[in-house]
């Protein structure tokens, strides 16, 4: 279990887009601070920053080799972090019944100038 | 064959997700819905957020565009490339986020037509096991309520609020 306080690191440490995107990164596997500036376009000094944030709040740690030192993520901290909504699903399902009021108004609309054309043509 | 509105997600394998859905319409219907940023502008977002870009060069090779407004205003990009476009069956295309670089997924949608009704299946390949399960976690289908799928959608979009595969 977490203390409040480890809590408060982990959260405020979530709280920076940066920050999660790095997560992210490191959810593909572990790696240096050199590996980290370049896709993000930031320096090395400015990444260390971030690294060492995450690493405060117990998210990421630090790898054997001494030369690399390769950031990897900590699952463990993350799971135990965790306590949002399942938004993926929500998202789909959100997009998806509306998906289905624009199907109904298309097919009543493809319908209604279909009758449109037989009025036409019996005239 | 479930009825129509309920969305079937499932792991296809470590590193795929597939998402399953039937629409009472044709299929013609739903391609038009998914490819024509006027449509897509419609339907496309969580509840309360709007699709203010939709971009789309529907042929191979070509680009397509999105951002999604939250109702708070804020905004999350993502853009992809289209692989394979078979109208009104089959779908390829990549997606990845402006905010999260190296995840980028490939996406693969397939239009199957049955009595007027269209099953919508949308197969995403994500670059890890890692990633996915980030993105949208482990235990969503197996029930065993893993946290990594809170996590990632609080990564993905942190606001506090009630709350993607591109067409």
């Amino acid at each position: 279990m977490m203390t409040s306080n480890q809590m408060d690191a982990t959260f405020a440490a979530l709280a920076d887009a940066t920050r999660r995107a790095i997560l992210l990164r490191l959810a593909s596997g572990e790696a240096s601070v050199n590996e980290l500036a370049k896709p993000f376009r930031m320096s090395q000094p400015a990444v260390s920053k971030h690294l060492k944030v995450l690493e405060r709040a117990g998210l990421i740690s630090v790898g054997q080799d001494a030369q690399r030192r390769p950031r990897r993520i900590q699952a463990a901290r993350l799971a135990e972090a965790s306590a949002w909504l399942d938004r993926f699903r929500e998202f789909w399902e959100g997009s998806f019944w509306r998906l289905d009021d624009l199907l109904a108004e298309m097919k009543s609309s493809e319908h209604a100038a279909k009758r449109r054309g037989h009025r036409r043509k019996a005239s | 064959m479930r009825n129509t509105g309920t969305l079937e997600v499932t792991m296809k394998s470590d590193r795929e997700i597939v998402l399953k859905r039937i629409f009472d319409a044709p299929r013609r219907m739903v391609f038009e819905a998914m490819t024509k940023p006027e449509l897509l502008k419609r339907w496309m977002g969580p509840r309360g957020w709007e699709l203010v870009v939709s971009e789309i060069e529907l042929r191979v090779g070509g680009k397509w565009r999105s951002v999604l407004r939250s109702p708070e205003g804020k905004e999350m990009g993502m853009s992809g490339v289209y692989r394979e476009i078979e109208a009104p069956v089959r779908i390829v295309s990549t997606e990845a986020y402006d905010d999260y670089p190296g995840t980028e997924t490939v996406n693969t949608i397939l239009l199957d037509e049955a009595n007027g009704k269209t099953t919508f299946t949308c197969t995403i390949l994500y670059p890890s096991k890692e990633v996915r399960d980030l993105v949208v976690g482990s235990g969503m289908e197996h029930g065993a309520a893993e946290c990594y799928d809170r996590l990632a959608e609080f990564l993905l979009h942190p606001e506090p609020r009630s709350m993607e595969c591109g067409a």
